[in-house]
């Protein structure tokens, strides 16, 4: 025998069920009169620095239907590259972002600025991402990818050196389709299935 | 930010595929998970300490009730305390909730399900961590309803929580479970989490001590997130 870690045990994960609207975001869900208003409808307020980009995305699974029932939340630096909450953060990016899926089309769409590259430790940085949790009916864990942008250079990326099938990385790569506009489709299972992490 | 993110211990939170629980093999990515060490992108994340709250906010019976009247159902208290792993209360922090009414229906436009609703009920709440991670919310114990998964399957009596720390990398969503409930075990929900000991974390206790006399049941649920490694040696140099 030998001396016990007395560490509490995790939380386990469970799916947040096709009714997560109801505590997320009531109004999408046909609450009437909601009590409080949503979180995360502003990634970026007017006054923010950088240049103000526009995505739409579509998470699709494995029998290539769109989800039409998840949410996606996003995280992301400013466009410095800092972090809110960091110090020298522009006050006027929360960087964080909390979406569903249009009921009919499964389509997210949301307007934010391009946050600039990360620095790491060291002389290091990371290209400009954006983070994003995935939760749906069906998903036990929350999936955790990035988004990144086609006109970066992703070569100098620690993180997705890391990744052994190079033909993944583009899976997390934005398609440009108009002036500060992308569309980014997250695949969650079979060809062209996107990366996500355990970070 | 505050550090690098101890990594998940594994056979904690259940595997993405689980056939038993059918949505989630069209749902469940096929290809490993790619693990890395955090970086600042996990290790900062929202926070909400500053945001103000409506007095009613944590109060369920009566935050969609009309003037006079409260909603429907046995009354209970859901406390606890939020926790990271190194057994450190996290302040200020984030829980949001959302349940069925006391009949098994969910005030939204996607059920269909033959219960009532209660005119006086949402569903919702929310609330922030005191100082020593201390939450609580008041509410009626939801229904057990039944859903399409099999076709017989009943969801045992269940409050899905949402939970922020203070890094993304926390995120964390999950279901609390009642003491005694016999359809826990017959869950295919419940039942994705492999461990015992891990699924036993998700059921409450019933709470006399907290427990109103004459007015409302205590339950107790702690909640436990990843936490941060600790440094008890930093790089600099000697003298510093
Ligand atoms: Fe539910």
């Amino acid at each position: 025998m030998v001396q016990k870690f007395d560490k509490p045990i995790l939380t386990p994960s469970q799916t947040a069920g096709p009714y997560v609207h109801i505590g997320l975001v009531p109004e999408a869900c046909g609450i009437e009169d909601v009590p409080f208003e949503t979180l995360g409808r502003e990634i970026a307020g007017p006054e923010a620095k950088g240049d103000r980009i526009k995505i739409t995305c579509r998470v699709v699974d494995g029998g290539d239907l769109p989800l039409r029932d998840c949410l996606v939340e996003t995280w992301q630096a400013d466009a410095a590259g800092i972090y809110p909450g960091q110090e020298g953060a522009d006050p006027a990016v929360s960087g964080f972002g909390r979406m569903p899926a249009d009921f009919t089309t499964g389509e997210i769409t949301f307007e934010t600025i391009k946050p600039g590259a990360i620095a790491l430790s060291g002389d290091r940085k990371t290209p400009p991402h954006i983070s994003f949790w995935i939760f749906a009916r069906g998903i036990n864990h929350g999936l955790h990818t990035r988004m990144y942008f086609p006109e970066d250079d992703l070569s100098g990326d620690p993180l997705l050196a890391r990744i052994e099938h190079r033909d993944r990385i583009a899976t997390m790569v934005a398609e440009a389709t108009g002036p500060g506009e992308y569309r980014f489709e997250i695949r969650l299972q079979g060809a062209g299935e996107t990366v996500f992490f355990d970070i | 930010m505050t550090g690098r993110l101890i990594p998940r211990e594994a056979g904690i939170h259940p595997p993405l595929f689980t056939p038993a629980y059918k949505t989630s093999v069209l749902r469940s990515p096929q290809r490993a998970l790619i693990a890395f060490d955090s970086s600042p992108s996990e290790e900062t994340g929202p926070t909400f300490g500053h945001m103000k709250l409506g007095a009613l906010d944590n109060d369920l019976l009566l935050n969609y009730a009309r003037p006079g009247t409260s909603a429907i159902g046995e009354r209970i208290i859901v406390h606890g305390r939020l926790l990271d792993e190194n057994n450190r209360p996290i302040p200020n922090a984030l829980i949001e909730i959302w349940q069925a009414n006391a009949g098994g229906r969910y005030r939204h436009k996607k059920d269909g399900y033959l219960a009532a609703l209660d005119p006086d009920f949402g569903g919702c709440g929310r609330t922030i961590t005191g100082e020593d991670g201390s939450y609580a919310f008041r509410t009626v114990k939801p229904g057990a309803y039944p859903w399409p998964n099999g076709p017989n399957e009943w969801r045992p009596a269940h409050i899905h929580f949402s939970i922020f720390g203070h890094s993304f990398g926390q995120r964390l969503i999950s279901q609390m479970y009642f003491e005694g409930d016999p359809l826990i075990a017959r869950c295919p929900i419940a039942q994705t989490i492999p461990d015992k000991a891990a699924l036993d974390r998700l059921v409450a206790a019933l709470d006399m001590s907290e427990t109103k006399p004459m007015d409302a049941i205590a339950y107790r649920f702690d909640i436990v997130l990843r936490g941060h490694r600790q440094t008890h040696f930093e790089n600099r140099p000697e003298g510093m």
